[in-house]
């Protein structure tokens, strides 16, 4: 029982990425017609302004203690980050927070990323087979991800999680189990309910505005609310840029749970496409559902107790279930009939 | 001598009945119309014989065999060719080549690797589709990329396409819709010339003078169900027929 | 003017791509491509696009999973010199067979799909292969170190005729003949050659127009008494042996297999290729790997001190610039020129090299308007939907 639940717990930070990814993919999809392959640049892009702004934030003054030598004879350096040096105790926390303070400085840049991209290349591709679609923002991808490994390296940059937020939550003890049998990092609750709060977010503004209710009505019937006279061209650039925003968003928490490198995006587009697939290209709830549903199923595929009945499952789980589903319910768990086919 | 035998069709769209207790019966080597308000079912019947809807009861049976649960190839292959609203032609081949398929799909079956031998310009069946590409005036257009043709010709080639094949059963959905009034009079022609032939034809149209000059039996087909099934001449003056076509107009 | 049904153009066409291919050494040096690490790396890839194309480029169905063919062709080949022979003939036939063993098991269960969902498909598969590899395959595969020869391996058909290697490493040979160096490359060259052939005549055939068709409209080929599936099937198989050959002539030049061959980038390259050549064209999945595979060798190579004296001539300020910048392309930056050059020609070209000579060729010769004909033009070209 107890280990059930620490696998349930287990994938719903990674299920919280993936659905994430895919709720944008699917957005994308469902509004302008065009399949991204270069949304998980964007969850790329997201992590690396984590690693940005790490950075920016802790660059340092670097002063000569003259009073004071090293083991070498030479002055003492004394390194003092310039926030700290400006702001003191909040410089401190300013740091210390970087991950969660570059969630601020992440949002509007993520924004006029999706928006340059939406405006200099997706927009041209509307009317264009799917085929080219995917061999754009492939070769858009690559495009990134190569400019990122060249200013960042190839190697992955570790992004700690704040101090008061690296321990363990003990799940047992709080359900009245036995202490100590379902623990669980904090960081990875934080993001599972981040996950669910910008599901939320991205939901209510759906369902309740006015710019939501004729993104969802541009989902089920674009040619009819172009008819209406609506501008929908522009407001599916910010759909766009919010959808960035939302794949950027994941990417930047994600950082303490896996260090970012140039290639997280790719992993992590392949994935979140099968996600996509399997809830049903153009359906919201399908790709959270199946974000979840995958993510939980990939760490119960991870148990020792299933690898020794079926090994190497772990490595397979996510694509053997999209090709399951796609065998017995051709338009993935939610999709709707005509979506994408031929 | 009947080749086409429609007992008691029934389809539903969710709660909408689209066609109820249809009853039609072909005449072989005849042509025989539907006509019908719009939304009478008439296109969701032709859909019903090629496998492209399954009917929720009753039966269609060409040539002594059932056409339910056969994929639209199986039932091409028994001899029915299809010719659609808005014309299905292969775009981005020649307009040659769009009329060789169908005659290499006749000779070889539904499917054959014939992957040595190329495509020759002299041969039966090449030499075939450029004679029905003649007699549908589109002989000088041979090597054109088919999508490319005005929507007129797309039409005309793909009655060509199914003609080439010689089916027994041709159904047409509305062969001559948005045609100019001389295209369409070639069409009738060219649609009289394949009835000679012993063509069996099942003709959806609007036009009625296109019915008129077609057909030797006409149904009128009004809210899912077949209301008057006649002779030309008899059907014009029903009173039925007006009612329900016309509103009781004068046809 | 047929001789085995084929018309002089395409025999012109064949007989002058197989004297290309055969004079490679002579005729790339000048380029600095003459050598035979990068010819047979040309011809290999060539075959690889060659048969990709016949799946991609006359039936529109897009797989990212043949890469998965590629490296399965490896490891067969590898395990056929370990346990039969070094000759690269068995290698590559059963190379050949187990890729289409392969192929036609994923496209069975793929090609129940169309768009979009084919696409994720065989990307599915393909991650499966070369996660599996890495993992739970590892006594076949031998993970990430790849597969390799031993000098105790069995070589039961070598050790029958009496084949003794000694105690060195053996490489493969034909009949005594080492497939490394010059020989190597014509090995590889033959069977380009042999390919081509293949795909030329499939491309002419009534099979290859029934391809077309399934892009074109499938609907229009049911209704017209053709069954859809199973010639895009065949494609798929076809393609698949394509590239399980492909995958085997690599082990023969380079008896290792490993499994990042599978991975789903090594599929993109291949849809790169093809597109950048021109699909549904003859010559241009070839030509397409060539370049591909030409500028990544030049390019990879490419340093700061080589580009320093290549902007030489400028002032030192400009020259520093222009090394600082083209340097993000070369080297380890292959990567981004091969992702802008995607994106360009996506964007630009998307009829590839081939529809780019075409419209230089008609600047310069007017031409009445219209397509050309089935059986007599030299190359075909089928157009992208718009």
């Amino acid at each position: 029982m107890d280990a059930i639940l620490l696998q349930i717990l287990n994938g719903l930070d990674k299920g919280g990425a993936y659905a994430l990814i895919a709720l944008g993919l699917t957005i994308i999809f469902g509004t302008l017609g065009v399949v991204n392959f270069a949304h998980g640049a964007l969850f790329m892009l997201g992590a690396f302004c984590a690693v940005s702004i790490k950075a920016v934030l802790g660059l340092e003054k670097v002063t000569l203690d003259p009073t004071q030598t090293t083991a070498w004879g030479t002055p003492l350096e004394i390194r003092q980050p310039y926030v700290e040096a400006w702001f003191g105790d909040l410089g401190a926390t300013l740091l210390e927070y970087s991950v969660p303070v570059s969630i601020l400085i992440a949002i509007p840049v993520m924004l006029l990323i999706g928006i340059i991209m939406e405006r200099g290349l997706i927009r041209y591709f509307y009317k264009r087979p799917h085929a080219e679609q995917i061999l754009v923002t492939f070769g858009l991808a690559i495009v990134l991800q190569e400019i990122v490994k060249s200013i960042f390296g190839a190697n992955p940059i570790p992004q700690p999680a704040p101090d008061s937020m690296q321990g363990m939550v003990d799940f047992g003890a709080f359900l009245g189990h036995e202490a100590g049998n379902v623990v669980y990092p904090i960081w990875r609750m934080t993001y599972f309910l981040f996950s669910l709060g910008v599901i939320g977010l991205v939901f209510a503004f759906l369902q309740f505005t006015t710019f939501g209710m004729v993104v969802r009505a541009g989902m089920a019937d674009r040619e009819t609310v172009g008819l209406l006279g609506i501008d929908i061209d522009r407001r599916f650039t910010i759909v766009f840029g919010i959808a960035a925003i939302v794949a950027g968003l994941a990417g930047v928490m994600y950082t303490p749970i896996l260090s970012p490198d140039y290639h997280m995006g790719m992993d992590f587009l392949v994935l979140s496409f099968v996600v996509v697939v399997v809830g049903g290209m153009g359906s919201l709830g399908g790709a959270v559902l199946a974000g979840f549903m995958l993510g939980i199923l990939q760490s119960f595929a991870s148990m020792n107790e299933v690898k020794e009945i079926i090994p190497g499952i772990d490595q397979i789980i996510i694509y053997l279930i999209a090709v399951v589903i796609l065998l017995v319910r051709p338009r993935g768990l939610m999709g709707r009939k005509g979506v994408m086919e031929g | 001598m009947s080749i086409l035998n429609i007992v008691d069709l029934n389809k539903s769209f969710g709660g909408l009945r689209a066609l109820s207790n249809v009853n039609l019966s072909i005449d072989k080597a005849s042509v025989h119309a539907i006509i019908g308000p719009n939304g009478a079912g008439k296109s969701t019947l032709l859909n019903c014989f090629v496998g492209r809807l399954e009917p929720d009861t009753g039966s269609v049976t060409f040539d002594g065999k059932s056409l339910l649960g056969i994929k639209p190839h199986e039932i091409n292959q028994l001899g029915v060719s299809r010719v659609f609203q808005t014309p299905e032609i292969f775009g981005d081949l020649t307009v040659l080549d769009n009329v060789m398929i169908p005659g290499f799909a006749r000779r070889d079956g539904a499917f054959r690797i014939n992957a040595w031998n190329p495509v020759r310009r002299k041969g039966p069946i090449a030499e075939k589709a450029m004679a029905m590409l003649k007699d549908v005036d589109l002989d000088d257009k041979a090597d054109q990329i088919a999508g490319q043709l005005s929507r007129g010709d797309k039409r005309r080639l793909e009655l060509a396409m199914c003609v080439v094949q010689d089916p027994k059963l041709l159904l047409l959905d509305e062969p001559t819709a948005g045609m100019s009034r001389a295209d369409t009079n070639k069409t009738i022609e060219l649609m009289q010339t394949i009835a000679k032939r012993g063509v069996t034809m099942v003709v959806i149209e609007h036009d009625m003078h296109v019915v008129f000059s077609l057909a030797h039996k006409i149904s009128v087909l009004a809210q899912g169900t077949v209301i008057a099934e006649d002779l030309p001449e008899k059907i014009k003056g029903d009173p039925r027929v007006q009612e329900a076509y016309l509103g009781g107009a004068h046809l | 003017m047929r001789f085995m049904g084929m018309n002089k153009q395409d025999w012109i066409l064949f007989i002058g791509f197989s004297v290309v291919t055969l004079l490679g050494p002579i005729i790339f040096s000048p380029i600095g491509a003459g050598y035979p690490d990068l010819l047979q790396k040309f011809a290999i890839y060539g075959i690889f696009a060659l048969g990709f194309n016949i799946l991609f480029g006359l039936t529109g169905y897009l797989s990212f999973g043949h890469a998965a063919f590629l490296g399965v062709g490896s490891y067969t080949a590898v395990w056929t010199f370990k346990l039969l022979s070094m000759n690269p003939i068995p290698a590559i036939i059963f190379a050949t067979i187990i890729g289409g063993l392969f192929s036609a098991a994923i496209g069975f269960i793929s090609l129940r799909r169309t768009g979009i969902y084919f696409s994720i498909l065989t990307l599915a598969f393909a991650q499966m292969s070369y996660n599996l590899a890495y993992s739970v395959l590892t006594p076949i595969t031998n993970g990430e170190t790849g597969l390799q020869l031993t000098q105790d391996d069995p070589r039961a058909l070598d050790v029958a005729l009496g084949r003794d290697y000694g105690a060195v490493l053996p490489s493969s040979d034909l009949f005594g003949i080492d497939m490394t160096g010059y020989p190597g490359f014509y090995f590889c060259g033959v069977m380009l050659i042999i390919c081509f052939f293949i795909s030329l005549r499939i491309f002419r055939s009534p099979f290859g127009m029934m391809l077309r068709a399934v892009k074109s409209n499938q609907n229009r080929m049911n209704y017209t008494g053709l069954n859809t599936r199973p010639y895009a099937l065949t494609a798929f198989i076809i393609s698949g042996m394509y590239a399980g050959l492909a995958g085997g002539l690599l082990a023969v030049t380079d008896p290792l297999a490993g499994a990042e061959r599978m991975q789903w980038t090594a599929s993109g390259e291949v849809v790169l290729m093809t597109i950048l050549g021109g699909a549904g064209t003859l010559l241009g999945p070839v030509i397409g790997a060539g370049v591909i595979k030409y500028f990544e060798n030049i390019f990879s190579a490419f340093n700061d001190n080589i580009l320093e004296q290549a902007f030489s001539f400028l002032p030192e300020t400009l020259q520093h610039i222009m090394v600082q910048v083209s340097s993000l392309f070369v080297g380890e930056g292959w990567h981004l020129t091969l992702g802008a050059l995607f994106m360009l020609i996506v964007i630009f070209l998307p009829g590839g090299l081939m529809e780019g000579m075409r419209r230089i060729r008609n600047l310069f010769v007017s031409k009445p308007p219209g397509g050309t004909g089935s059986g007599g033009s030299a190359d075909t070209p089928v157009q992208n939907p718009a």
